[in-house]
């Protein structure tokens, strides 16, 4: 009886975070998921780094791509190393990554977003230190 | 195979036995990893929102060189793509590691931490290289804000992998000392999380602060 009620609960059961999807006798599929993760993280790596001192693209198109490929290389991490997937057993896994994300997002573009304004907006500086004498 | 079998990410084990208490206990354990696992994620990513503070520190300092040099003078790309390979591949071998773990296969769990302490400590070897160069250079955090945005936010990421280390260190103990056991193999979850994060924040970090500091 008790039996069947577990059953039950682990229909619905999450997945911890990190956890290698191995049944506890082979980790061969584990590892493979850790040797594609590895590949494709290193092949965005070392784009970034190709990129970053090429004169071959349009030079402020740079920064952005450099940003595209870390973002990129951040979700190899999460889905291959860090097992995080779209499947029912990560919902709580995706959600909690969702809201860190906003979060981060909010603080960085936030902070950005008003120190540009206040650079604007702010006398040069040679002239607040001549005020101040 | 029955349906607790088909259902379960982890099958009960067959020493375990096909009684309803075992599988109370099996269930038990399960969800209590996933709970450890959850919360230790919760705080994974309110570390990533405390790194996002500095990273937005940085960004608005980084022009902030009060006469000083720039990161353009100061960075040396190729100490950063060595730094980047060897924490690249310390992930990878932390996650042989977890699976060594969890198969309790000791030769894996053993060799892939090993493997991993070399390359986080290269890692930590080259970045202190880095930082002594600078101060010695006149780099120094005191130099301008945005050396000290520099030196904060880089050092922070330091001083996780130093701790990841140490924690490494007590793992391996840990396994050695008291074996495969529910609880241990709960902190190597966490340890292997922790780890797999650092270095997600280490991509943001080069991309940020290394590749635009030369690029731009």
């Amino acid at each position: 009886m008790s039996h069947i009620e577990h059953t039950n609960d682990l229909d619905h059961a999450d997945r911890a975070p990190g956890d290698t999807p191995v049944d506890g006798h082979e980790g061969a599929e584990g590892l493979g998921t850790y040797l594609i993760g590895l590949g494709l993280a290193a092949l965005l790596t070392v784009v970034s780094f190709y990129i970053a001192r090429t004169d071959l693209v349009w030079q402020p198109s740079i920064p952005v791509a450099l940003a595209v490929l870390a973002i990129a290389q951040m979700g190899v991490h999460l889905v291959f190393f860090l097992h995080i997937t779209t499947g029912p057993d990560n919902v709580n896994n995706v959600m909690a990554l969702a809201f860190g994300v906003l979060i981060v997002l909010l603080i960085i573009t936030g902070s950005l977003w008003i120190m540009y304004h206040l650079n604007h907006n702010m006398m040069p500086m040679e002239q607040i230190m001549q005020m101040q004498r | 195979m029955s349906a607790f079998d088909a259902a379960a990410p982890y099958p009960a084990r067959p020493q375990w036995g096909d009684r309803p208490s075992a599988a109370a206990h099996a269930s038990e354990l399960l969800s209590k990893r996933i709970v450890v696992g959850y919360g230790f994620w919760i705080f994974l990513l309110s570390d990533i929102v405390m790194f996002s503070t500095f990273f937005a520190t940085y960004a608005v300092l980084v022009g902030e060189t009060a006469g000083g040099p720039s990161g353009a003078e100061l960075f040396d790309l190729r100490n950063t793509a060595i730094e980047t390979a060897c924490l690249l591949l310390s992930s990878f071998t932390c996650g042989i590691a977890s699976i060594g773990a969890q198969t309790r296969r000791g030769s894996w769990f053993y060799g892939a931490m090993t493997v991993t302490f070399v390359f986080g400590a290269a890692f930590i070897f080259l970045e202190a290289r880095e930082f002594a160069d600078l101060v010695a250079q006149g780099a120094g955090p005191t130099r301008s804000a945005f050396l000290s945005a520099f030196f904060t936010l880089v050092g922070c990421h330091g001083l996780h992998v130093t701790a990841g280390l140490l924690w490494l260190l007590t793992m391996m103990a840990q396994v050695f000392a008291k074996g495969y056991r529910a609880d241990i193999l709960r902190r190597m979850l966490c340890f292997s999380l922790f780890w797999h994060a650092l270095d997600i924040i280490w991509v943001a970090l080069f991309t940020v602060v290394y590749l635009m500091g030369v690029a731009a």
